[in-house]
């Protein structure tokens, strides 16, 4: 869309390959359809769940039982990220950018074929490319895992409730999906290999973890499933589950009626036909490395996204990125995308906002003597009347001593965490110091004033 | 001569407190007297001020039951069945919010005990500049003498005695947290200065104003149910951003409650079937109209609690119109040795934080060797109507004002949250600005948003403005999805380009 701000001729490729369990989706890509939106979505209707509770605690008054319907939802989460890709193609149209819903390849120099549902081909030559073909859920590699497992590419227009859940990963996307899931009220398993939120802060990894524990999700640590059979088939069905433990032989079973891997997302580099125009990519993760200004080794080729080797997967970074990178080549400007500093958001139950180093890299970088970390529990008002979680929340910042006592890490751990931390994370983009942070007026009464 | 303590506090609220206990932690020799004259129909609290008995923490509490009530109906888009009737049972909400209230005093209580700050429950007067008499509801005297004495007693709730049954059959925010019953079809009556020339020339002067517990607490009634009226003289919000004013007034309309605009009450009278009638002047229609309420609360503005403090005795200054006390930079009197902090000083916020602050600080400089001043500029704030509004900085009156309007950029756009979306709300007041000067980094005087948690969005942005954070930096910094604030740092559309400024798609 920018390009085409700059009058471009300016194409763009989309096609979903359906899911192994033939699920697909229209313009938009992961964010719309089958990641921030709908997780975001279903997070707050397990958030709603949350507040049921507490209203009675401030008053409100109804009947005891109160139960959720998984297709109301679902049926609603959907028909909004319809609007979406309407909106979408709506704004292509508008801005005069040709779009095709076609897989496309490279063929040869400045060319690409592109094929649509119907195994039309087409070939289209360009001055430019850009790819951003982002990824796809991995899977285990396991027998029945393709068969009977499902993955957040399916979670989130899944027809039926999945009932009671096995949830393979300790990635965000399987700690979001485990804790969503639990707040709807279903029976809620993690399996889970070594640690949790593996490159987040640690410290903080265990205690979302043992809030999700201590909120009636179970967790199993240090096993790997090796083997997925169908007990019955339905809508949902029953699995039966095969784990070995990674500390020695010990075997277990467990029967759930869905199976959801979580356990990494792979690049869609390998079968684009980068091989005919040259461009490198990392053969161990598929992802493509580039320059700091996302150009490849093929200078009329570039790339953003999550596709992207060592650079976060985040929408904002992939959207700030692409128009960056489009304003340089044809405005003429300068900026490069900053990816320092960029703040992120894991919407657990007790969610998670971070911008900036972790404590362990921070001790890493710096080392522990030139680091002063400041923390404290808090314990949000409007949890104070329903009396629930003392002192599970959490707050700190990382600080360099030598260079003024900058804040070079932020974390915070409670509700609308994201919200919290977007406005630090400004501050910290500024510079800002532990003196700044002091003299800074609360807002009282919320939880960012801590 | 020796005097008994290094410092005395005379008031037990936010200010007062926190400079008490930030004394002992150097090893000072402090004590605290505090007291609450009960209102005037006879209610009374406990040791923690304004903020933790009749203001901020109440309020809060309360909103967020009315804030639930919303989530209830959301609850049902989301997939929740929840079977109709839902209704809201006022005495078991304010039973909660007073249980945890009295947790609170209790905290303070122990909190005391724990730095070896002493309490007196008792009114205190001056004598002589470092002597206060100290009075127990019982009428027992106490003479107290320090080398310091600050004082932080706040103010209280306006009547408009000159309206006929004001005193007698209204209520003020000083009695709704702690109504046993629930205050049924409340009637809010709403002006700011009785003197409204006055008005023009005070607002200038004012670059803070406190938040506005009058539509709080008309938001929130309605939201658990009541029917809520507001009536106003003029304009809401004084003193806040206008743009941002007629927006949250306008979401609360939307939201169900009933607004009598520029309208005043002229008298209130009791009916036989105990309800209250109330007579009001229309100034549009130049009409006289009633109607009956259970329950008139009056907002029209709060007095600094100075009355029987004796100031006079001792020359403590005040301003002569609001009765405030006057201080300097560093929070001291007239007098030496006499401070004032918080509600009760002129010309600062009536804020809860700012307060805490101005006390700790002030207790440094007195005890701990430190030069560092106050400072109130930039001080974010936020005003918990049904639909939140959180700002730090300029309006953009105040802006234009200081630097003219060739001279300052405004960013601004309407956004929808993601919630609201699969909820079906109304997202028409969904509304943020950022003010700016126009030159060269185009640095940031002002943030405004109108959203839900706005103070959790607001805070951190604080923090960036205090850095001198502009435009560019904004611009700079990656937002978090999906997030209402990551809008703030996608700001891209001038008001001077006239364009558009509804945010579309991801």
């Amino acid at each position: 869309q920018e390009a085409a701000k700059y009058e471009k001729k300016v194409m763009v490729l989309d096609f979903v390959t359906p899911t192994p369990l033939g699920n697909s989706w229209g313009l938009g890509g992961t964010c719309v359809n089958v990641g921030c939106i709908p997780k975001k979505l279903m997070h707050q209707a397990a958030l709603l769940g949350q507040a049921l509770e507490d209203s009675r605690k401030f008053g409100w008054q109804f009947t005891e039982e109160v139960k959720h319907n998984w297709k109301t939802m679902t049926e609603s989460v959907q028909n909004y990220i319809g609007s979406l890709n309407w909106g979408y193609r709506v704004a292509l149209r508008e801005k005069k950018v040709t779009y095709e819903n076609a897989y496309g390849e490279f063929v040869g120099p400045h060319t690409v074929k592109a094929t649509n549902r119907r195994g039309v081909e087409k070939l289209y030559t360009a001055e430019r490319f850009l790819i951003a073909t982002g990824e796809r859920p991995r899977y285990l590699g396991i027998p029945g895992d393709k068969e009977y497992c499902i993955s957040s590419d399916d979670l989130f227009s899944l027809p039926y409730c999945p009932g009671k859940t096995l949830v393979v990963g300790a990635s965000y996307v399987a700690l979001e999906c485990a804790g969503f899931l639990a707040g709807l009220g279903l029976d809620v398993t993690v399996m889970v290999r070594s640690i949790l939120l593996r490159g987040f802060d640690q410290d903080i990894a265990n205690k979302i973890g043992k809030y999700m524990e201590d909120h009636g999700i179970n967790f199993i640590r240090e096993f790997v499933p090796i083997k997925v059979e169908q007990i019955e088939e339905g809508a949902p069905g029953r699995l039966k589950v095969t784990a070995k433990s990674t500390k020695g032989n010990q075997i277990i079973e467990g029967e759930y009626n869905t199976v959801l891997l979580a356990i990494g997302r792979d690049s869609c580099t390998r079968k684009i036909g980068l091989d005919k125009v040259g461009v490198q990519i990392n053969e161990k993760t598929g992802k493509i490395p580039v320059n700091d200004e996302e150009q490849t080794n093929v200078p009329y080729i570039y790339a953003v996204g999550d596709i992207l080797q060592d650079k976060l997967e985040l929408t904002p970074v992939a959207i700030q990125a692409g128009r960056l990178l489009v304003q340089r080549l044809y405005a003429g400007a300068t900026s490069k995308c900053d990816y320092v500093n960029v703040p992120t958001t894991v919407f657990t139950p007790l969610e998670y906002g971070a911008c900036g180093y972790s404590e362990e890299t921070a001790v890493e970088k710096f080392g522990e003597e030139n680091i002063e970390v400041y923390h404290s529990h808090f314990w949000p008002l409007e949890w104070a009347v329903p009396s629930r979680d003392n002192n599970k929340c959490y707050a700190k910042i990382i600080c360099h001593i030598q260079d003024n006592e900058r804040v070079i890490g932020f974390h915070v751990l409670g509700p609308n965490a994201g919200e919290v931390t977007q406005g630090f994370a400004a501050a910290i983009k500024c510079g800002m110091t532990k003196e700044q942070l002091d003299s800074t007026i609360g807002i009282h009464p919320v939880c960012a004033e801590v | 001569g020796e005097k008994e303590y290094d410092l005395l506090v005379v008031g037990g609220g936010s200010g007062g407190l926190a400079c008490a206990k930030e004394a002992a932690q150097f090893g000072r020799k402090v004590a605290v007297l505090d007291y609450v004259e009960p209102s005037p129909q006879g209610t009374k609290w406990g040791l923690g001020g304004t903020c933790v008995n009749v203001g901020c923490i109440p309020k809060k509490l309360m909103h967020q039951a009315a804030l639930l009530g919303s989530a209830l109906k959301d609850a049902q888009h989301y997939g929740w069945n929840i079977a109709q009737p839902v209704h809201h049972t006022w005495s078991l909400m304010a039973q909660a919010v007073q249980n945890y209230v009295k947790s609170l005093n209790w905290g303070h209580r122990v909190q005391l005990q724990d730095k070896k700050v002493k309490y007196f429950n008792m009114k205190g007067s001056f004598s002589d500049p470092h002597t206060i008499r100290g009075l127990t509801k019982a009428g027992k005297e106490t003479i107290v003498t320090a080398e310091n004495i600050v004082i932080a007693t706040g103010g209280r709730p306006k009547y408009p005695t000159h309206i006929a049954g004001a005193l007698e059959y209204g209520i003020t925010s000083d009695d709704l947290f702690w109504l046993k019953k629930s205050p049924g079809k409340t009637s809010l009556e709403y002006y700011p200065f009785i003197l409204y020339l006055y008005e023009i020339i005070v607002y200038i002067s004012l670059t803070e104003a406190s938040p506005d517990v009058s539509l709080e607490c008309a938001g929130f009634l309605t939201g658990i149910g009541l029917d809520t009226t507001v009536m106003m003289r003029s304009i809401p919000l004084r003193g806040f951003d206008q743009q941002m004013a007629s927006l949250v007034t306008e979401y609360m309309e939307s939201y169900g409650t009933k607004f009598l605009k520029r309208c005043f009450p002229t008298k209130v009278e009791k009916l036989e079937s105990n309800r209250l009638q109330v007579t009001w002047k229309n100034t549009d229609l130049g009409t006289e109209e009633t109607d009956s309420f259970d329950t008139v609360m009056w907002a029209v503005g709060r007095a600094p609690d100075t009355e029987t403090l004796n100031l006079e005795t001792v020359g403590v200054k005040t301003n002569s119109e609001t009765g405030k006390i006057i201080v300097d930079a560093s929070e001291a009197t007239s007098v030496p040795h006499i401070y004032a902090i918080g509600d009760i000083t002129e010309g600062r916020p009536e804020l809860t934080p700012t307060a805490i602050a101005a006390g700790k600080l002030l207790a440094q400089r007195l005890f701990g060797q430190s030069s560092e001043l106050m400072d109130y500029d930039n001080v974010p704030t936020t005003v918990f109507t049904p639909l939140e509004y959180g700002c730090v900085g300029l309006s953009e009156e105040m802006a234009v004002r200081c630097y003219g309007s060739d001279n300052i950029e405004v960013y601004h756009a309407y956004y929808k949250p993601l919630e609201f979306t699969v909820a079906e709300r109304d997202a028409t007041q969904c509304y943020m600005k950022v003010v700016c000067l126009r030159e060269r980094e185009q640095r940031i005087l002002g943030l405004h948003f109108i959203g839900p948690n706005a103070g959790e969005v607001i805070q951190g942005f604080a923090l960036g403005i205090k850095c001198g954070a502009t435009y560019h930096q904004l611009m700079k910094t990656v937002g978090i999805h999906p997030t209402c604030a990551e809008e703030i740092t996608k700001l891209h559309i001038t008001k001077r380009s006239g364009l558009d400024a509804t945010v579309t798609g991801c």
